[in-house]
């Protein structure tokens, strides 16, 4: 055991030993070290956070033929230091007549339910917060955390837009729980475990091959979780200002925008966890837990570019759009995707993993290609019995 | 007194009297919130008897769904989230009185139990909690009519609401 081989471990043990050497109880040089471990992840969180938001501001200016932040430090690299600069030295306004406790507490809720979320992710095979054997779930659990800081500061702004806002926010948030919801149920059967660990050990075959449907829902599911476009209808510029967070200033607004950004990120590492493998290529991560934090990192930072990808691509959805696509279409192709996973999985357990693989994708392929032929007969009545109404409304001019 | 007993006593103190204010404060919303740190607290109650999965189940369903309900139904409904007039009416010693004799009924049939006084087993290393609750649900020697009744009772009180909230042409 030497620090290459497992350098939380290593550095814990020599931290509680000089606790400990200094007269300390060992429960208390226990609490002690896992206390700035955590700090320590909260705070290199924080550190990528803060280039998250240079990569954006970067990325967004290319998908539109910009260049971006290029004036502060090479590459425009200081940009995001001037920016949070700024937000530090303004002014922090309180409306007069918000509910001051509310108000204050709901951007804190709103960065906590995004770190907590690390505190599952496995960065190597042997560093991880907590190896919970509901991990699946605690995703979840944590994103309703985030869908109360949210409804808390629309609530609390005692602001028109901010309700509006707050409860279309929430509206999507709570809708697209239940595919989310649905579809971690798959990895779940595929691993046959809902810890984190236990998913990413079990995929020697990624299940993005296994499951291709479930990664696409997943992916859909996570974006309007985040609130991002084409699910942005909770900021509505042109209608809502800006949304449940339009009151706020300064650093509040800056922990919501920077929780947001981070959310993005981590979802992304979401992504490829229960889809790519998380920390795993090819077995490299064996060699080094350092190269296995660069594998997942780099892992989540290609599923954060493809959710920018998709909100600088795709346009805004009408509130009713969304209930619709959501709850009529989406949610029912999950849990038939999920009974036809199970169904599957048991069918194809002891055959040879050629036979599954393509007995798994076909059985995806087959649910998509159904779920669209009814989706496009669907469609093409509304359209007639939309012309229809047009004719009729002509007839009469 | 271990640390685990130190962060139960402090974590159900803070239950009991967030659980207080729920029914005491003015204001709707207020009341929903501090429910909402009710509930957290009891998850964190399963989190220190090692039910992790019940917690994360608490979290879910009782403040992501139930709580988020409840702050939408008191927006939704009033003009004004603060009610007027005395918080407790003249029968508040009768509810009192009802909650501590349920809680004494409690502590008396517990105490009957040969398990009360006894020092809960460790657990086992790699023991899977998850698991083992699965297969009691669906397993026929196990749970798998209780559970299926509750969820017939839950399609139901579904599929009623679903009538009651259809507009009728």
């Amino acid at each position: 055991m030497t620090f290459w081989n497992d350098p939380l471990k290593v550095a814990a043990d020599w931290l509680t030993g000089i606790f400990t050497g200094w007269g300390m109880p060992s429960v208390g040089a226990n609490v002690l070290v896992a206390f700035l471990g955590v700090l320590m992840l909260i705070t290199i969180l924080m550190v990528i956070d803060i280039f998250l938001v240079w990569i954006e501001r970067k990325v967004v200016a290319r998908f539109q033929d910009r260049i971006g932040p290029n004036r502060v430090g090479p590459f425009g690299l200081i940009q995001p230091f001037a920016d949070i600069i700024k937000l530090m030295i303004k002014e922090d306004t309180t409306p007069d007549s918000a509910d001051k406790v509310v108000y204050n507490l709901a951007p804190i809720l709103s960065m906590m339910s995004v770190l907590i979320l690390w505190a599952v992710v496995p960065l190597a095979p042997v560093m991880l917060g907590v190896d919970l054997n509901a991990g699946a779930l605690f995703i979840i659990a944590a994103g309703s955390i985030g869908t109360l800081s949210i409804i808390m500061a629309g609530w609390s702004s005692n602001n028109k837009f901010s309700v509006i806002g707050a409860f279309r926010q929430v509206a999507v948030m709570i809708s697209f729980e239940v595919p989310m919801l649905a579809v971690l149920l798959i990895p779940t059967i595929l691993s046959g475990s809902m810890g984190m660990n236990a998913i990413i050990q079990s995929q020697n075959i990624w299940f993005i091959f296994l499951s291709p449907l479930a990664a696409l829902i997943f992916l859909i599911a996570a974006i309007a979780e985040l609130g991002r476009a084409p699910f942005d209808l909770a900021e509505g510029e042109s209608e809502l200002v800006s949304g449940y967070n339009i009151e706020y200033s300064g650093m509040k607004f800056g922990m919501f925008y920077a929780g947001e950004l981070l959310h993005a990120f981590t979802f992304g590492g979401f992504w490829s966890i229960f889809f790519f493998g998380g920390y795993r290529f090819f077995g490299l991560e064996l060699v080094s837990p350092f190269l296995a934090i660069a594998i997942i990192l780099f892992k989540a930072l290609v599923g954060y570019w493809v959710i920018m990808w998709v909100k600088y691509t795709v346009m805004r959805i009408r509130i009713d759009q969304m209930l619709a696509f959501n709850w009529k279409f989406l949610t029912p192709v999950a849990f038939v995707l999920v009974m036809v996973t199970a169904l599957m999985n048991t069918l194809l357990r002891g055959a040879d993993s050629w036979l599954f693989i393509t007995g798994m994708i076909l059985s995806n392929i087959i649910v998509a290609w159904v779920s669209m032929e009814i989706v496009r007969s669907v469609s093409k009545q509304e359209r007639e019995r939309v012309e229809g109404v047009q004719q009729v409304a002509e007839a009469h001019h | 007194m271990t640390g685990e007993q130190v962060i139960f006593l402090i974590v159900g103190a803070v239950t009991l009297i967030a659980a207080l204010m729920v029914v005491t404060v003015r204001d709707l919303v207020h009341a929903a919130l501090w429910l909402v740190a009710t509930l957290f607290g009891v998850a964190i109650i399963y989190t220190l008897l090692n039910a992790g999965f019940l917690a994360v189940v608490q979290v879910v369903v009782y403040i992501g769904a139930i709580a988020i309900l409840f702050i939408f139904a008191v927006m939704l409904t009033r003009r004004q989230a603060a009610d007027t007039g005395a918080a407790l009416n003249k029968n508040w010693w009768a509810g009192a009185l009802m909650a501590m004799l349920a809680f004494a009924g409690l502590i008396f049939m517990l105490q009957s139990w040969s398990g009360f006084q006894k020092q809960a087993a460790a657990i086992p290393l790699g023991f899977d909690a998850v698991n083992q609750l699965g297969s009691a649900l669906t397993s026929p020697a196990g749970f798998v009519l209780p559970f299926e009744v509750a969820s017939v009772l839950l399609l139901a009180a579904l599929v009623g609401a679903v009538y009651l909230a259809f507009n009728k042409k």
